[in-house]
């Protein structure tokens, strides 16, 4: 027999007790599979949006929203490679479900934005249709729209000048992410400012935030700093900042997640130390005159304590894989299930701090039975003292 | 038969400590259950009564047709004075309808210990706004001074906030404005920042109001004025009590809550079900001969099966109450804020209530009696003759 067979045979000894505690284990790294994948969301998930680009708001708040006189200004600062505005719409769909819905110049977006994929036929009827409005993958197939169609969408924010909030915009074009993470943010859509600006009530000519796109991501800094001297002390001071910090500002809005997540993981994982480890100190408990006859056929006191934690590591090891195994399709589940508005992807990051916390689980429960097996002495152990 | 259940569950409560490890599973795993529902729902309910607290039945809250927050809302200076001769409003000690329009706008503050701003309620209220909030109190300091740019702050801003404590200077749209006082009110309010309402008006460069409220003067009155107001071609709004309107901005909130400790629980109640049963059978495991010797001498099945539920039970509630005490201990009254409706933050403290503690305990004994069920079943059934001749 093999060693690895040796470890594998002492588990299934006792069949309901090694279940059982796989089972919680599983379950262990099924919350933590998911919960850890909420946590990259909201503490990094905007990584990908990568330092090319800034977003200038202004500085008392981006709802506050800043005159589209600026755009000469900001686009002439050394080091600003193209502008776009956008203005949020406050979309509404049915009764009270909120759309992201914002509005924008098509071929300033088009160019700040290369990331997001469309047609040149679809980028040009959105330049070229006033009533226009493309939509996210996501949000298209969320409901049914096809291109061509008109879609309904009430604003919370902005009456039309005959003061009704029931706007109708013409579908022209549906648009992808360039890749996976891209693609998970294409929940919302982009209407047409000049029309938008136009139709409604109030405000005309006022940007909600500028996105600028940098000719070189390494002068980010001195660019940001540069377009907000240039406002300083005007009623219009402007805060500009990495876009990946604008969108981290929202999720930190919504409370201190990771610390929930972490509060919620220690209790997970405190219980699971104890369970895991009664489990091997019991089995180890039981086994003490066969250790002692392991160590009598000339086994080391350091191969029996491999023994044991390789239990021990087999248990977390393969619990753990098996829980996060069952984390990732309940993650693409969670997503599709919310229309990708929390899009809980258990990913390769996830994987590895899993793995991490399996190596770590596997010592802490491990080691004290394994010490206690490796220093038994024989004849004690055989007597039963 | 009563006699034999207390008998058999005396001596299995006994040997307890003599199974202190296992036993102990049991206890630390519904402990860390009950402390993860509780303190989530706890989140949830201190959100609610924080908000709830701060609406009235008898105040009526008038927005733009549509809106559904005050954030989203205008209306103009004749609108909001059409609003407040609605008929139905109580008239003020100077005549005039207890009304106040107000204006809100969203400022940026630093959460205590962060780098990157959080938004906070700016509100301009008129003077009629103070006598609309009975509750609310001065704590520090002095209101502000109609005409100056001066704010009064929520107690819940400067416990939670950097730099708007009383004698502060803040900048807005490139002006100086002086934290002149603190006041309290229990409620949502103390999230905010006030000011005149004229004076944010024109410092935020905004023609208009985002609301008016309305003090009833009869408490039942608001269908009448809703009616008066839906039928004026002049205004186009939605009329709502205040209660409601807040009542309503929880519901999002409580629903994510809800999912997430509905989903974490759950997913948790498996784990310590399972991490139960193995308990339990170890407990039998190492029972089995006392068990099989009590069945020779004449104690019945059922006893067996119900003292070895017990003792499950027993472990379960005492991991449940440890769990619950934990959650009050570490979270009751922890102060914390989010994202509101408004798009601003909402300071509120969790409540573990009474409820909720209930609540907790119920799982601890579903998963108690489930954890014990199935152990005692094999117990009860093991021959008698198997379990006395083994080791």
């Amino acid at each position: 027999m093999t060693r690895t067979g040796f470890v594998l045979a002492n588990l299934g000894r006792r069949k309901t007790r090694t279940v059982l505690t796989l089972l919680s284990i599983v379950m262990a790294f099924l919350l933590f599979g998911l919960l850890q994948a909420v946590n990259v969301l909201f503490s990094a998930g905007a990584d990908f949006v990568g330092a090319t680009r800034l977003v200038t708001q202004a500085r008392v708040s981006f709802t506050q929203s800043l005159p589209l006189r600026l755009l000469p200004q900001i686009e002439s600062v050394p080091g600003v490679d193209k502008v776009m505005w956008s203005q949020w719409f406050g979309g509404v769909w049915q009764e009270n479900t909120q759309l992201i819905i914002q509005a924008t110049d098509p071929m300033r977006l088009h160019a700040v934005y290369p990331e997001l994929v469309m047609p040149d036929a679809q980028w040009k009827a959105f330049a070229e249709t006033r009533t226009g409005m493309i939509a996210g993958r996501l949000l298209a197939n969320q409901y049914g729209w096809k291109i061509g169609q008109k879609v309904p969408i009430g604003s919370n924010i902005f009456p039309q000048k005959d003061g009704s909030k029931a706007w109708i915009f013409d579908l022209v074009g549906i648009y992808d992410g360039k890749d996976e993470e891209w693609q998970r943010g294409t929940g919302g859509g982009w209407i047409n400012f000049g029309y938008f600006d136009e139709a409604n009530q109030f405000g005309a000519g006022r940007a909600g935030v500028y996105i600028i796109r940098l000719a070189n991501p390494d002068r980010a800094t001195e660019v940001a700093a540069t377009i907000d001297r240039m406002f300083e002390n005007s009623p219009d001071e402007t805060k500009t900042q990495a876009e990946k910090d604008f969108n981290l500002g929202f999720f930190k809005q919504i409370g201190d997640i990771g610390l929930i997540v972490r509060w919620i993981l220690f209790a997970v994982f405190f219980t699971l130390l104890l369970v895991v480890g009664n489990t091997i100190a019991q089995s180890v408990r039981e086994r003490i005159p066969e250790l002692a006859i392991l160590k009598t056929l000339g086994f080391s006191d350091r191969s029996v304590l491999g023994f044991v934690l390789a239990e021990a590591a087999a248990l977390c090891i393969i619990g753990g894989l098996l829980g996060l195994a069952v984390a990732t399709p309940l993650g693409v589940g969670i997503t599709k299930a919310t229309g990708g508005n929390l899009p809980v992807a258990v990913d390769g990051r996830v994987w590895l701090t899993g793995a991490v916390a399996i190596v770590l689980l596997s010592f802490a429960v491990g080691l004290l039975p394994a010490l206690r097996a490796a220093r038994l002495t024989i004849v004690d152990a055989l007597a039963g003292r | 038969m009563l006699k034999q259940v207390l008998a058999i569950t005396q001596l299995g409560l006994r040997s307890i400590p003599d199974r202190l490890g296992p036993s102990l599973v049991i206890v630390v795993g519904l402990a860390g259950v009950v402390a993860v529902f509780t303190a989530l729902l706890a989140m949830a309910a201190g959100f609610r009564s924080t908000l709830e607290s701060a609406g009235r039945a008898d105040v009526a809250l008038v927005l733009r047709g549509g809106s559904q927050a005050e954030l989203n809302s205008g209306l103009t200076r004749e609108q909001a004075t059409i609003i407040k001769q609605a008929p139905g409003v109580a008239a003020g000690a100077d005549g005039q309808p207890l009304a106040s329009a107000e204006v809100m706008v969203i400022a940026e503050l630093m959460k205590t210990g962060e780098q990157s701003g959080s938004n906070i309620t700016v509100r301009g209220v008129e003077p009629a706004g103070f006598e609309l909030r009975p509750k609310l109190r001065i704590v520090e300091g002095r209101r502000f001074k109609p005409g100056l740019k001066e704010l009064i702050v929520g107690r819940g801003v400067t416990q939670q906030f950097q730099g708007a404590g009383l004698g502060k200077t803040l900048r807005m749209r490139g002006s100086d404005w002086t934290v002149v006082g603190v006041f309290k009110s229990g409620d949502a309010n103390e999230s905010e920042l006030w000011a005149d309402a004229e004076v944010a008006q024109s410092a935020f460069n905004r023609q208009g109001f985002s609301s008016v409220r309305l003090q009833l003067a009869d408490p039942k009155g608001l269908q009448a004025v809703k009616d008066a107001l839906t039928a004026d071609p002049r205004v186009n709004v939605d009329v709502e009590s205040e209660q409601s309107y807040f009542s309503g901005q929880t519901k999002n909130f409580r629903q994510t809550i809800g999912a997430l400790a509905g989903v974490v629980t759950f997913i948790m109640a498996l784990g310590a079900t399972f991490a139960a049963l193995n308990t339990m059978y170890a407990a039998v495991g190492t029972r089995s001969r006392e068990i099989a010797t009590l069945r020779a001498i004449g104690f019945g099945g059922f006893p067996v099966v119900l003292s070895i539920m017990i003792e499950s039970l027993v472990l379960a509630l005492v991991g449940g109450a440890l769990g619950a005490a934990l959650a009050y201990i570490l979270f009751n009254n922890m102060a914390v804020s989010t994202l509101g409706s408004n798009f601003t933050q909402v300071v509120f403290q969790f409540a573990v209530t009474p409820g909720l503690v209930v609540d907790g305990l119920i799982i601890a004994v579903a998963i108690g009696m489930l954890g014990g069920f199935f152990p005692a079943l094999r117990a009860a059934r093991q021959p008698v003759t198997t379990a006395l001749r083994a080791a």
